[in-house]
């Protein structure tokens, strides 16, 4: 399941919505997503993520998708905030449900590898010489990499 | 045709989204920019580098050597930075 947010979510309730009522489920792997307070050494004071609506559902249903296809999964959950943040604050969370942990583990990281090179989403944070965009890092698309040549393996 | 802008992109091309109509000869994303870019100083900014602008096609990620064919929205934008 996936969604796309203004306001903040509670960490534990969405966690215990997931195994709510459920017994086959193992493992539970979760990932939060926080707002830092520096960039490049200077402060911030405020972060406010842009993004797509239409194609940012689009994208994480997709990516959802992926995950389920590739894990046993009993289930996941992906919930991402937009607008104005203030350091501490959380972005993004990912549950992942399993009877075995690796399969969370696994599929809790590959949706946040590709949710970070494929959502369309935009940080800009603001610090004391104004708004700054935040500049994508290779390593994302690395990260995102690494996941697709063991898969082609598979199909 | 739609055309949406976000990001620095937006910002420099000063709008959110506009209708437009495509002029012939324009076929690809590519085509598109070279044209957006004849429009003036802020398109020519928000499109100076290529390497850095990605596009969708009616919500999906395409490159910018894709057709427009049927499109009915295309958005612009800089490389993605959630998560």
């Amino acid at each position: 399941m996936i969604r796309v947010q203004n306001e903040d979510f509670d960490i534990g309730a969405e966690i215990e919505k997931v195994r709510a009522g459920r017994t086959d489920i193992g493992a539970i792997v979760s990932f939060t997503g926080t707002v830092r307070d520096t960039a490049k050494g200077a402060p911030i004071s405020e972060m406010t993520l842009e993004h797509y609506p239409g194609m940012t559902e689009k994208e994480l249903e997709r990516i959802d998708k992926k995950a389920n296809s590739r894990w046993p999964l009993q289930a996941s959950l992906v919930i991402h905030r937009y607008g104005p943040m203030k350091p501490g604050e959380n972005i993004v969370l990912v549950v992942t449900a399993s009877a075995h942990r690796q399969a969370a583990f696994e599929a809790a990281e590959f949706l946040m590898d590709y949710l970070k090179t494929n959502a369309p989403f935009w940080k800009k944070e603001e610090g004391p010489r104004g708004g700054d965009w935040v500049d994508a890092r290779e390593s994302d698309d690395e990260a995102t990499k690494r996941w697709q040549k063991p898969a082609k393996a598979a199909e | 045709m739609k055309l949406l802008y976000f990001a620095w992109i937006r910002e420099r091309t000063g709008h959110a989204e506009e209708d437009i109509e495509v002029p012939a000869g324009v076929e690809t994303v590519a085509d598109l920019i070279g044209w957006l870019k004849t429009r003036g100083e802020e398109f020519e900014h928000a499109f100076e580098n290529d390497t850095v602008v990605r596009a969708a096609i009616d919500r999906t990620h395409v490159p910018l050597t894709a057709p427009l064919k049927d499109a009915r929205e295309i958005a612009f934008f800089p490389p993605v930075t959630g998560g």
